[in-house]
């Protein structure tokens, strides 16, 4: 019994046939899932660039005031919307409590994705879409991002970031390119 | 030596048990009950509030809540039980005195008044910063110290354990090798060290940080060796409750393990790779590298997932074998209809191993998955899985077994019969409801730590799909029936423990469908090579691994549907 001490000898006997196959078809499906990891990596569209940089929050804040001010189409209540040109760099920051500011991107189009806070540790949840992310201060992580939907697009705080957090969200929005 | 008045020997199995075991288990135990019940009463006003309809608190309350919760519930009702489980699986297991009863009950203080001291600390409302604690955010210096505490009286508590093992051996109170229950807390204590030295190790700065001596704590440093301790110590409850079901199959039905050096192999494989679960905390985080996170994501390539995946074999497996060789042997599946559904103990453990394998094993390495974890990370997906492990898996499992330790160990006749015999039913079923209503939400974006997905006083309003409001009313209405289940267990015991017929002293108590002795002489005939059939348990096996085959793939097809990043 498993609450008694086993028979003398307990690891000469042979492991039976039933344990055997299944341990020989559990791990190679353990195999397969971290093959299929790197696989995605060369044939998937979805994976993290890896690319990041240490930033302090003031610098962090200029670059996205840089932005803000060269790009900005339009205001939409305390947001202002920003529609920088398609291929360049964006940068989004996270704050008690918003997603700053607002993006105007084209479908179809690559943008280099920059996110950081200048506060705590913030969550990027891209709504509808459903695509999450980590944002620390102090940190820089870039993401080359390519919208495939038009629209208006939520972006909620999912990481908890004191008693206003569910107040924090942002938008980001697809246009086509006329 | 100890003196031979310090042991009573159990009528039942025949076990001698030393009296300091006995009352640090029962300490322990109760400690532990009263915490599932408070942590559990937070749990339920949290997923009230998540129930948009009846939105129960008000938001500083919910996250003050969310962070007590946590707490009471992750680390001190399952850490404190895991206390017991380790002076059963040594002291009593192995017919030892425990090694330095003093240090024990070293253990015993230290933990309770950090515990006490960090559930003041959340409650005085300045430090609801979540279970995690994620700096920037700031709790008050005492909560750090609370868990510090805790940790350092967790940690004397493996030390005791260890040396009771030591004792044990020295004194040849047993012959050969330890019996795989207690191999199985080895390894949860193991696990257990490292997983508490990385609490000690970070939360020292930060308290040092909250009191104002060094300037700042890094919040990637933070995360990474945080979730050393956050995600190992649910290893520990992996391995403790699967050494539970070892420990239920064997004293309920006789069961023995189909072989003892696969499953032990199993538990090896845990101490080995599970410790590199940090990383599933940190994937989709800047400046952790993609191989970084595939290596340690995977636990080395699936290798303590194999682990898991072995015991689900082999757990049903020594209980299919230990039905048939009582002759349950008809078609595939007569061990399993003639199991003793009935005793909440069986049906506990049985339900935990089913829902742990099912809804937390394959969705955990689902959302493991590098690349996977960017349509999962923060969701409220994320407490669905845990659930499902922690709850349904572990805290079940610990449930079930509480029915064998009040007659074998607080020597109490289990009351109320039919209310215990449908706890784990019900219980089961709440906690079923809450983890597939949870992912549910999480699939649809819901994020986890919320108060309020209608987003009503935000500066710009999104809209999630009704479905998602649907599903967080059913976790709801889960929570409520995982929450009389839980109170059905809280009364039993309770009751049971103080106002329950006092077992005598040479009185044999029945487990299960068989004695102790009978079992024994049962299983001496089974479980070698050519002699075992377990159809049934193959057939569970293969639906449960075509099950996980075709979730993994449908996520990968999810995943494949969002935007292209790079």
């Amino acid at each position: 019994m498993g609450i008694a001490s086993p028979r003398a000898g307990w690891w000469k006997e042979p492991i039976h046939k039933v344990e055997l196959i299944w341990i020989i078809v559990a791990f190679l499906w353990g195999l397969g899932m971290f093959f299929m990891m790197i696989y995605w990596h060369g044939a998937g569209n979805q994976n993290l660039s890896n690319e990041a940089y240490r930033i302090t929050p003031a610098a962090f804040a200029a670059k996205v005031d840089e932005m803000t001010e060269k790009y900005t189409v339009r205001q939409e209540g305390a947001f202002p919307v920003v529609r920088p040109p398609p291929g360049s760099d964006v940068y989004m920051m996270g704050r008690v409590y918003m997603w700053w500011p607002m993006l105007e991107l084209v479908k179809g189009e690559t943008y280099r994705l920059h996110l950081s806070s200048i506060d705590l540790q913030h969550g990027f949840s891209l709504q509808p879409v459903n695509i999450n992310l980590q944002v620390h201060p102090g940190y820089e992580m870039v993401v080359t991002m390519t919208p495939n939907q038009l629209g208006q697009f939520g972006i909620v705080c999912n990481e908890y970031c004191g008693f206003g957090h569910h107040t924090m969200t942002g938008r980001i929005y697809v246009v086509d390119n006329k | 030596m100890t003196a031979a008045s310090h042991f009573r020997t159990c009528p039942t199995t025949g076990l001698k048990i030393d009296r300091s075991a006995e009352n640090l288990i029962k300490a322990n135990a109760v400690v532990a009950v009263v915490f599932l019940l408070l942590g559990g009463l937070f749990g339920l006003s949290i997923a009230l509030t998540r129930w948009p309809a009846v939105h129960l608190l008000p938001a500083d309350w919910f996250y003050l809540a969310l962070t007590a919760h946590g707490f009471d519930v992750l680390l001190a009702w399952i850490i404190f039980f895991e206390m017991a489980v380790l002076y059963f699986a040594s002291a009593i297991l192995l017919n030892s005195r425990i090694a330095a009863p003093r240090w024990g009950w070293a253990q015993f203080w230290l933990m309770l008044v950090g515990a006490l001291m960090t559930n003041v600390a959340v409650l005085q409302g300045n430090s609801s910063v979540m279970f995690t604690s994620y700096p920037p955010l700031v709790a008050a210096p005492h909560f750090y110290l609370g868990l510090v505490l805790f940790a350092v009286g967790a940690l004397i508590g493996c030390a005791v354990f260890f040396g009771t093992l030591v004792v044990a051996r020295d004194e040849k109170t047993y012959q050969g090798s330890v019996p795989l229950v207690t191999f199985g807390a080895i390894t949860a204590a193991i696990i257990a060290v490292f997983t508490l030295a990385c609490g000690a190790i970070i939360l020292i700065p930060t308290f040092l940080w909250s009191v104002g001596i060094i300037s700042g704590v890094d919040p990637l440093m933070y995360k990474l060796v945080w979730w050393g301790m956050g995600h190992s110590s649910q290893q520990i409850n992996v391995a403790a409750h699967v050494a539970v079901w070892y420990a239920i199959g064997a004293m309920v039905l006789g069961a023995k393990p189909i072989s003892e050096k696969v499953s032990r192999m199993a538990f090896l494989m845990y101490i080995l790779f599970l410790q590199l679960a940090s990383a599933h905390h940190l994937l989709v985080e800047p400046g952790v590298s993609s191989s970084w996170k595939i290596f340690n994501t995977s636990y080395a390539m699936y290798l303590a997932v194999l682990g898991s995946m072995i015991h689900g074999m082999t757990v049903p497996g020594a209980i299919e074998a230990a039905q048939r060789a009582k002759g349950f042997n008809k078609g595939l599946f007569e061990w399993l209809r003639k199991a003793p559904w009935g005793n909440p103990a069986f049906a506990g453990m049985f339900l935990s191993l089913v829902m742990f394998g099912f809804l937390g094993g394959i969705s955990g390495v689902v959302m493991g998955t590098e690349q996977i974890n960017l349509i999962i990370h923060n969701t409220i997906y994320v407490p669905g899985h845990f659930h499902a492990t922690v709850v349904a898996g572990t805290t079940l499992a610990f449930m079930a077994i509480t029915y064998l330790l009040v007659p074998l160990i607080f020597r109490r006749e289990v009351m109320f019969k039919k209310i215990a015999q449908w706890q784990p039913y019900v219980f089961g079923l709440g906690i079923a409801g809450i983890s597939l209503f949870m992912m549910g939400a999480g699939t649809l974006g819901v994020p986890r730590r919320h108060w309020d997905i209608t987003f009503a006083d935000a500066l710009s309003q999104f809209q999630f799909s009704p479905a998602a409001f649907l599903m967080l009313a059913l976790n709801g209405l889960s929570a409520i029936v995982a929450a009389i289940g839980g109170a059905m267990y809280i009364v039993v015991v309770v009751c049971s423990v103080f106002l329950g017929r006092k077992i005598g002293d040479n009185e044999v108590v029945q487990l299960g469908p068989v004695s102790g002795a009978a079992s024994a002489a049962a299983v001496a005939r089974y479980g070698n090579e050519g002699t075992l059939k377990i159809p049934g348990t193959v057939v569970l096996v293969a639906v449960f691994f075509v099950s996980f085959v075709l979730y993994y793939f449908v996520n990968w097809k999810y995943l494949a549907e969002v935007w292209p990043l790079k």
